[in-house]
Parts: structure tokens; sequence; C-alpha cells
């Protein structure tokens, strides 16, 4: 049995882990530098792809090639998320039912940057074991639907992973919880990370880890957060400084950084400072707690309603919860561990890191589904109600959500016109009356049904949803006993064909060698430099001596001539000159800053000019 | 094989849920696919197809009303959805209340609501509420007990009415719905009954 790894494949960052055989615990697998995490941040560059932590470095001065936060465009409809593309810097298109992102003159779709993600965690794993790595289980949201998952099922594919299970992140960490901490009882799961919430009721009982219910959002999470703050930030902007920086891509990266760093600063502390040099001037802001608070309430408590109804689902009162789990890394928040608790009536755990505990339970996965751990079972269900389209638009449900899966249902159907060979059926997903409020999922044709009197032919149609939380369909017709062809139309996917070819193409998106790395990071460490002793100049220079800033001028024109030629160590060489030359001026600029000095004076500058 | 033969029960309404979930856990350590992974495809397949037909009698079986539903189902001859509708019935004794609700209903659709309309639309909506819980409590009390109960010749007239409670007990959770909608208290996330 070859080894299967867990990998969670999040919105913000991903992870690869194992269980260790010697101990029986789950491992997460660092890199080469240590570091666990691997930014889901992918750069198309010239000189070849980059991910993780050199791609996230790419996020402010190449915002339009740099991709995050993918997750959240998997399997979706350019519909869905249109409205969320004014705050993306790169270019997302439609293109036949699905979105792609273009990058400069080609095109890419949401799985294949995922695998670029994958393959970076693959080959983590393949150096950590010495051995090629070919299985993984991978994690999705619990309230992913059937495209959502196909998508990341596509992506594994693509990065030349055999998926062999796709697992719901708040149940792989219960299963992380369960191997040593649970009690046995009905716990909640809360699970808020960087783009998806869930929320999962589960019963932990002889080793059974049974989903008795789940709810959650696939588009809300830390992310939104963010958002938040860099609106209130604009305006803040704005009104101090005159000017409106929603459509420099550049900036709009600086201050989302910038917000995510005061929001995860705020967590630990009551007040966060967060000072960014822009283009003419530099912004200083001092944010409290209580101001976060106002800005994210709201997002916070929209996350109670489907812990309601989930509860409500599983037939239980909050009184019945034994346990409640924090995952993911926005469950740091102070305010919604307040409202968490508020609702349960009871303090949460969260004593694994909810980075890591989702990677940690996609290991235990793995590892039972390797055949290492028999003890424990997990039994999820379906997140979504499963039903088709009947006359006049209405859904006729045939798996009802939290239904536990495997789980199949069968529908009988027949032609309504004499001699008609061919039946369409639309699949659709969700919890409203009308099928066009619902997900449409797929179209099916039946086709090969032999010509008959309307109303005569029996089309037994069987749906199964696989432990997976994936469709599959197969049809029969009764009379005749044949199996009736079924061709699937996915309405928010890949084709068969095109994921083979992308399959194909993979290897145009590899990951540059790591020389070219080594330079792209050189280079780009060079022009954030120059970029800042520039603006540093223009902002501060006559605070120094005409010395001074002439031995800097100099420095400056030194890196500029080295930067373009391929040589790393010179780049490198210049680059730490010129930092050393400008020490000085960043020490008296800060202090500048602080007084407010260059506050007051760019106001004076702004009222001149008008 | 039927969702009872699953769980080698015999064919009663009467079951207890603590047994059923402990032969539940038993039985999906059996067949759930995750301990077959390794297994040929033909295996695989065949521990899909149990794990599934498990889930599926489990589910039936758990609630008893979902259980008299499937025993209804089961009686008549009929395992697939289709035709599993029951054809909602108002409560007789209800005709008339039924009548005026119906009025109000379309008032509110109409002209909008007042505090007085919508106070009218909550108190009846308490009443039917509890018209509902006590349908079901017959169903699952006296009617599940009485079936059981009958010898299998004399089970048809058990069988109509707990077909004709399901009937009321559906007429009821609609118009509970509808006065849901009209008191826009449907929220999102709301799944309405007329759905389950």
């Amino acid at each position: 049995m070859s080894r299967i790894v867990g990998i969670d494949l999040g919105t913000t960052n991903s992870l690869v882990g194992y269980v260790d055989e010697t101990t029986g615990l789950p491992r997460v697998i660092p890199d080469a530098e240590g570091r666990v995490l691997l930014p889901s941040v992918v750069s198309f560059t010239r000189e070849g792809v980059l991910v993780g932590e050199a791609a996230k470095r790419l996020l402010v001065r190449r915002p339009a090639t740099t991709i995050y936060s993918v997750k959240r465009l998997m399997g979706r409809g350019y519909e869905d998320i249109k409205e969320e593309l004014c705050y993306l810097p790169f270019k997302v298109v439609p293109c036949d039912g699905i979105v792609k992102i273009q990058v400069e003159d080609r095109e890419v779709t949401p799985p294949q940057v995922s695998a670029i993600v994958l393959k970076s965690l693959k080959e983590r794993a393949e150096q950590h074991f010495g051995e090629p790595i070919e299985k993984a289980v991978i994690t999705v949201p619990a309230y992913f639907n059937d495209s959502q998952r196909q998508a990341t099922k596509d992506a594994g594919r693509i990065a030349g992973l055999d998926v062999v299970r796709i697992v719901n992140e708040p149940t792989a960490a219960s299963l992380a919880y369960g191997l040593h901490r649970l009690k046995e009882g009905v716990i909640a799961v809360y699970d808020l990370g960087g783009g998806t919430f869930d929320i999962s009721i589960l019963r932990v009982k002889d080793g059974v880890f049974e989903v008795l219910a789940t709810n959650g959002n696939t588009h809300l999470g830390g992310d939104d957060f963010d958002r938040a703050i860099v609106v209130w930030l604009l305006d803040d902007i704005r009104s101090k400084h005159g000017v409106y920086l929603g459509r420099d891509s550049e900036a709009m990266q600086e201050l989302r950084l910038a917000a995510e760093a005061a929001k995860i600063r705020l967590s630990v502390d009551e007040r966060a400072a967060l000072t960014i040099p822009f283009d003419g001037f530099t912004y200083h802001r001092e944010i409290a707690r209580t101001e976060l608070e106002e800005l994210i309430g709201k997002l916070v408590d929209s996350t109670l309603g489907p812990c309601r109804v989930a509860l409500a689902d599983a037939s239980l009162g909050s009184s019945d919860i034994d346990e409640v789990v924090l995952v993911g890394g926005s469950t740091r928040v102070p305010l919604l561990r307040r409202r968490v608790r508020e609702l349960f009536g009871k303090t949460p755990h969260s004593q694994l890191n909810p980075d890591e505990v989702v990677a940690l339970g996609a290991a235990v996965q793995a590892h039972i589904l390797a055949g290492g751990i028999t003890s424990m079972l997990l039994l999820d269900v379906t997140p979504l109600s499963l039903g088709i389209e009947t006359l006049g638009g209405i859904v006729s449900v045939l798996i009802p959500r939290n239904t536990t899966i495997p789980t199949s249902a069968r529908e009988m159907f027949t032609t309504s016109v004499d001699g008609q060979t061919i039946v369409d059926l639309h699949v659709v997903q969700g919890e409203r009356e009308l099928a066009k409020d619902c997900r449409s999922l797929a179209r099916f044709e039946l086709s090969g049904i032999d010509p008959m009197p309307a109303g005569m032919p029996k089309i037994e149609v069987t749906f199964l949803i696989d432990a997976n939380g994936i469709l599959q369909a197969q049809a029969k017709e009764l009379r005749t006993g044949k199996a009736a062809a079924i061709e699937v139309r996915p309405t928010y996917g890949l084709t068969e064909a095109e994921v083979e070819r992308m399959v194909e193409e993979s290897f145009a998106y590899a990951e540059a060698d790591v020389e070219a790395r080594l330079l792209i990071e050189t280079r780009n460490e060079a022009d954030t430099v120059i970029t800042h002793v520039e603006r540093a100049l223009r902002q501060g220079g006559e605070l120094v001596s005409g010395d001074e800033r002439e031995s800097i001028r100099a420095a400056l024109e030194e890196l500029r001539r080295v930067r373009a030629a391929d040589d790393r160590e010179q780049i490198r060489e210049k680059t730490t000159a010129l930092n050393r030359a400008t020490e000085h001026l960043a020490e008296v600029m800060m202090d500048a800053a602080l007084k407010g000095a260059l506050g007051s004076k760019r106001a004076a500058e702004i009222m001149e000019s008008k | 094989m039927d969702h009872f033969e699953v769980f080698g029960l015999p064919r009663r309404l009467a079951i207890d849920t603590a047994e059923l979930q402990r032969k539940f856990y038993e039985l999906s350590r059996r067949h759930h696919p995750d301990f077959h992974q390794t297994a040929p495809p033909e295996e695989q397949a065949r521990a899909l197809e149990a794990s599934a037909r498990l889930n599926a009698a489990y589910r039936a079986l758990r609630d008893p009303i979902l259980r008299v539903e499937y025993l209804v189902r089961l009686e008549e001859g009929r395992d697939t959805k289709e035709g599993a509708t029951v054809k909602p019935k108002a409560p007789p004794e209800l005709l008339e209340e039924m009548f005026e609700i119906q009025e109000a209903l379309a008032e509110a659709k109409a002209g909008g609501l007042d505090g007085a309309g919508r106070a009218v639309l909550v108190a009846q909506r308490d009443r039917l509420t509890a018209r509902l819980r006590d349908e079901e409590a017959r169903l699952v009390g006296p009617l599940s007990q009485h079936w059981d109960a009958s010898p299998p010749a004399a089970r048809q007239r058990g069988l109509a009415a707990m077909k004709e409670s399901l009937a009321i007990r559906a007429y009821l959770r609609t118009v509970i719905d509808d006065l849901t909608d009209a008191l826009g208290e449907n929220q999102e996330g709301y799944v309405t009954n007329r759905r389950h």
C-alpha cells in the first residue's frame, strides 16, 4: 500500500501532513526552512511560477499576475463572484460557466492554480519521505457543493495526485481532536478560515464520528474581515490625505496586507498601529480593538444563523452540546470567541493549533484509508439537498441535506411524447423550492431509449452521493433491462476532456527552478528597496545633509545598473549597500513621522495645491 | 432487502433507538467504504452499495414519523420516491377555521399586514402548531402501537388510519409554512416543511 498524505488546501495557507507510524500521531511536514504553512499564493513570472512565501512577497509588486485566495473561485460561476471582483487585483473572466483568471496573455482556471499549490506540497512530502507520493486526502469546507468538491478533485488530478478522498474540514478537525482529547458526546466544530465558514455538529461514540448536521457559508471568512477594514481605511485616507486609492491595485494590496496584520495583532493587543508609505505620503493610523469589532460585528453575527439551523437540523438545543471546538485562523478573533461562547454557553476548545488541526485530521483520515487505523470511523453527511427540476420549475428533493453519505436514491422517469428516445434531467442542489433559486449541478441526458408510446418506457435513475460528497448517476431501462446512456454536462465544472488536457499542460506551469527562483526573489527585493528609497528621498530627503543625499543617490544608481543583469550575488550586494546608505535617513524619517511632523506638512501642502 | 431487514428487524414500528444506533455503528464498521479502500474494485463497489443502503435504512428508521411514512410506502409496494407524497388533507374538525385562515392569508398577500392582522396570524399559527404536535403524538403513539398489535389480516384499517394522519400532518405543515411566509419570518437558511 503506497503512502497517502493529508492535505489542507486552504484559502490563505495550505499544509500537508501524515501519521507517524511509530507514535501513531499526525504530523505536519515543514519545508526546507522549517515553515509548515504554505501560503496559497501563486505568482506567474516570465522566469517561471512561484508558490508560497516567494509568491506572497510579489503580492504588492506584481498584483496582476499574483493569484491569492483562489479557493473562493473554485467551482464557481461568474455570476456568483462578480460583486467581489472589484477587490481582486487580477483579472477574472467568465468562460463556459466557470471563471478563468487572465494572466497576461494566457488564461488559467482556478483548479489549475490550486494544482500548483498542491504540487508544491506533493514535492515537499516527497522530499520528506524520499519517495514519490501519488495519493492524497484533500479537505474542503463542509458546505462546499458538488461543483466545488469536483473542482478540488480536478485540482488534485492536475497536480498528479490520486485524490482518494475529499474530507470535510470540520470533521477532519474533529478526528484530530478525537485521537486523544475528546470525550464521548456531542460536539460542535466551528470553523472559520480565510474564506469559508462551516459549523458541524457531531456525535462521538465508540470511535464513530457521526456528523448529525452541518451548515455554513462558503463565502465568508477572514478575507471579508480584511475587506471591511480596507474599505474603512480607504475612507480614512481620503479624508486625511485627499486621495482615493481604491483603483490603485498595488496600494490596495499594501492596504489589504496591513489590514490583515492589524487584525491579527488586535487578537492579542487592544491597539494596533499601521504605517504604510505610499507614493507622496506616509499613512499612519492606530486601530483599537473596539473599532475592529464594530467593523466586523455584522460578519461575525452572520455565522450564528447557520449554527442555529445546524442545531435545529440535528434536533438539538445549544445545551445539548458537550464541547465546542474552534478551527481556522479567524477563530483567534476575541469577539468571535465571545459570540460562540454566548451561543453555546460553553468556553470553546482551541488547544490544537487552529491553523494545523485540519491538516492533522486529514492525515488521520488518510491513515484510516490506508488501513493504519481501524478503531475510528467517520460518518459524514451531504450538506445540501439534492433534487431534480420537475414541471413548473419546482424542485423534487431526492436526497435531503444532512443525509449520511454514501447514500443513494432511485427515481423513475418516462417519456412524454410518442417515440421519444431522449429524456433530459436537470439536477440541482440547495434548499429552495424553485430550481432557479438552487444551485444547478448538471444536466443529464438519458439517450438510447427504444421508441415507444409516451409514458411506456420506465427508466430508473440511481443517484449516488459517494463518501466524497460527489454525485454519480446510473440509468437503466426497466422493460429491456439495458443500461441507458447518461451524458453529464456539469454546469460549473470542467469536462473530463478539459481535465485531461490540463494534466498534460501542467508541466507548462512548472515551478521555476531554484536558481531562477532565487534570482526573481533577489531582484524583487531590490525593486522593493529601490521604490522605498525613491519615496524616502522625495518625502524626507531634506531632513539629511546634501552629502548624505548624494551617497544614497549613488548607491541607488549602482543597484539600478546591476538589477537587470543575471548576477544574483551582485544584486544582493548592491541592495545591502543601498539599505545601509539609507539607514540614517529611515531613522530620521521615522522620528519625524512619530512626531506627526510629516503628516501636518503633508496636509499643508495639500491645502496649498488647491 | 427492505430497511427493516437491513437491521435484521421485524416489520414493527416500535424500535429501541439506542439499540438501532449501536447496530448502525456496528454495520457501518463492516460496510463503510473507508475500510475497503485497498480492496479490489468489485468489493469496493459492493461496500459502497451496502453502505448507502445502510445509511438510507438508518435515516428512515431512526425517526418515528419517517418510520411510519416508510412503513406505509413499503406496505403499499412503493419504494421509490415517486408517488410517495401523501395528498394533504385538512383536519375534518378544523374545516371552518381553515377557511378563515386561507382568507386571512389572501388578505395578507394582497394588502400587507397591520399589527392586529399579524397577531391574528401568529395566534392561528400557534394553534395549528399545537394541533400538529397532537397529530404527530397520535401517529407515533396510539396509531403505531395499534398497527404493531394488529394481526396481519387486520392491519389494513390501521394502515388507512396512519395514512389519514400523515395527510393531515402534511396539510398542517403546509399551512404553517404559508403563515410563516406571510409573517415574513421565512429567513434564509430556513427550510420549509413542504420540502422535507
